[in-house]
């Protein structure tokens, strides 16, 4: 999976309010899929089918081993995120940094001109 | 030092980019609406930019054809609102995907003493175009990516 395709799953699972709201509570603590589900209004089966999608962009992970089989929220993921985003923000400051450029070198009269 | 902050809605797929700049609005707001002047900043080089037209005024409209490392081929787009020194409301879409429009807002705040904070505000239609939208914003290599997806 490229990176482009695991941030496209990402964006997408996060779309979904139930799921990042998940995802916000899973940041306190790993929690079994009963207790993700106690706050909704929801079937404990419907509560799976979010946890899967979060599962398949890597939002999430649910160990094998254990009995209970908490769900683990993978915070490496938001670090990707997080790393793409700051890609983004960085390309757009390098334009502003040739705009301070070009406003430092027009002259002043002309904003006279234009008001 | 000015810097651009980065703010990715979670609630709509918006995406913000806040900028403070040592100029007055006018020259700011100037920067955006001649097109020769747009052109010196707006694209890294090595890009060949065409303005077919490009008319920054309300109910006005534009289409540029660029060519480069990273994008080749033409938007075009409606200015929906512009308010001298103030504010730009504008969509635009690739020519290739016409019904990819993303809505953008420039408001240029005066905060006296020469200076302006600029927001600029892209809202698209779904949160899967503005991971597209941003990746499209992209101009350099995925290197340090594709390393961090194979330490996940």
């Amino acid at each position: 999976m490229t990176a482009t395709d695991q941030l496209s799953q990402v964006f997408s699972a996060l779309a979904d309010p139930t799921r990042r709201d998940m995802v916000a509570r899973l940041t306190l603590a790993d929690s079994t899929v009963n207790e993700l589900a106690e706050p909704y209004d929801v079937s404990v089966q419907a509560v799976s089918k979010h946890l899967r999608v979060l599962e398949r962009a890597g939002l999430v992970s649910r160990r094998r081993e254990a009995q209970r089989r908490p769900v683990h929220l993978e915070a490496e993921v938001f670090d990707l995120m997080t790393t793409w985003i700051e890609r983004y923000r960085r390309q757009a400051e390098k334009r502003y940094r040739r705009l301070d450029a070009l406003l430092a070198e027009l002259p002043d009269e002309t904003e006279g001109d234009a008001k | 030092m000015n810097e651009a902050e980065i703010i990715v809605d979670d609630k709509v797929p918006v995406l913000r980019i806040i900028r403070e700049f040592d100029a007055a609005p006018a020259k700011v707001f100037r920067a955006h609406v001649e097109p020769e002047l747009f052109a010196r900043w707006n694209w890294d080089d090595g890009y060949s930019v065409r303005f077919d037209h490009f008319d920054c005024r309300t109910g006005g409209s534009y289409r540029i054809t660029m060519s480069g490392p990273e994008m080749e081929g033409s938007v075009h787009g409606s200015f929906h609102d512009v308010i001298r020194n103030e504010l730009i409301v504008q969509t635009f879409s690739p020519d290739a995907a016409p019904d990819l429009v993303v809505l953008e807002k420039h408001r240029f705040e005066d905060l006296g003493s020469g200076r302006t904070r600029l927001t600029a505000q892209s809202l698209v239609e779904s949160f899967e175009y503005r991971d597209a939208f941003i990746d499209a914003g992209l101009l350099e290599g995925y290197a340090r990516l594709d390393q961090l997806l194979k330490d996940l």
